[in-house]
């Protein structure tokens, strides 16, 4: 019904802290000084936040399209066609606390998967390096 | 049959993305955010539905398919226009820019 709101209240809540530490650390916005200190910036985990932003803007923007298809979100007031009545109001609310805190636990937990891996990944290759 | 259509969407996109990585000059991997976020995101809803109607899940009516194929197919073509969009805003090779800097020459 509304679930989608869930993870992009997710997405705009983490792009804002994310701004807001870019703001602070300028070392970020520092953009192509030289190769080792832009690579060094990709692999910090402020960095690797746009994964999980990417991945929570773009699936809500795609489930925003399925409710409009399903006639659950409108260009105007309201917005949500299940806020014109109580039960169906209520039934939304437990569905954005069931499958739409399901989303956002999902891909939080796919992206710090990731994060882990590439980790993983980086530490074996600066070890590689170190012994050849 | 929409979470299908968008993971299909999801690993096309990103063989496509794979094929010219490290560079992403048509920017593909947002293609690839959008269909994964979109996919695990329906995956939790077809669970959840799982949950609620068992092995029923599986064997939906023909008009049910066709409905959700034929969302799965404007999802996908949605997520396209998002993409072409965020493309020519970025305009990586500069299209756009050289026009611009012609029509200024033509006019000087």
């Amino acid at each position: 019904m509304a679930c989608f709101i869930i993870p992009a209240a997710e997405a705009a809540v983490v792009t804002a802290v994310r701004l807001i530490a870019e703001q602070k650390n300028k070392t970020y916005s520092v953009t192509k000084v030289n190769p080792e200190q832009e690579l060094a910036k990709k692999e910090t985990v402020l960095y690797k936040t746009r994964w999980l932003t990417n991945l929570l803007w773009g699936g809500s923007a795609l489930l925003a399209f399925e409710h409009v298809w399903h006639g659950e979100v409108t260009p105007w007031f309201p917005f949500l066609t299940a806020m014109k009545d109580p039960d169906s109001m209520a039934e939304m609310l437990h569905e954005m606390g069931t499958n739409g805190v399901g989303m956002a636990l999902l891909v939080t937990a796919v992206w710090a998967g990731m994060v882990l891996i590439s980790h993983i990944r980086n530490r074996k290759y600066q070890h590689e390096v170190h012994v050849s | 049959m929409t979470l299908v259509i968008t993971i299909l969407a999801a690993v096309i996109s990103t063989i496509l993305w794979y094929q010219n990585a490290p560079q992403d000059i048509y920017r593909i991997a947002t293609l690839c955010w959008m269909f994964w976020g979109a996919s695990l995101m329906w995956l939790v809803d077809a669970i959840s539905e799982y949950i609620e109607m068992g092995a029923e899940y599986f064997m939906p009516a023909p008009s049910d398919m066709l409905n959700d194929a034929f969302l799965g197919i404007s999802v996908t073509a949605f997520g396209c226009v998002i993409w072409l969009v965020d493309l020519l805003i970025h305009d990586p090779k500069g299209v756009f820019r050289k026009k611009i800097s012609e029509r200024v020459d033509e006019h000087a």
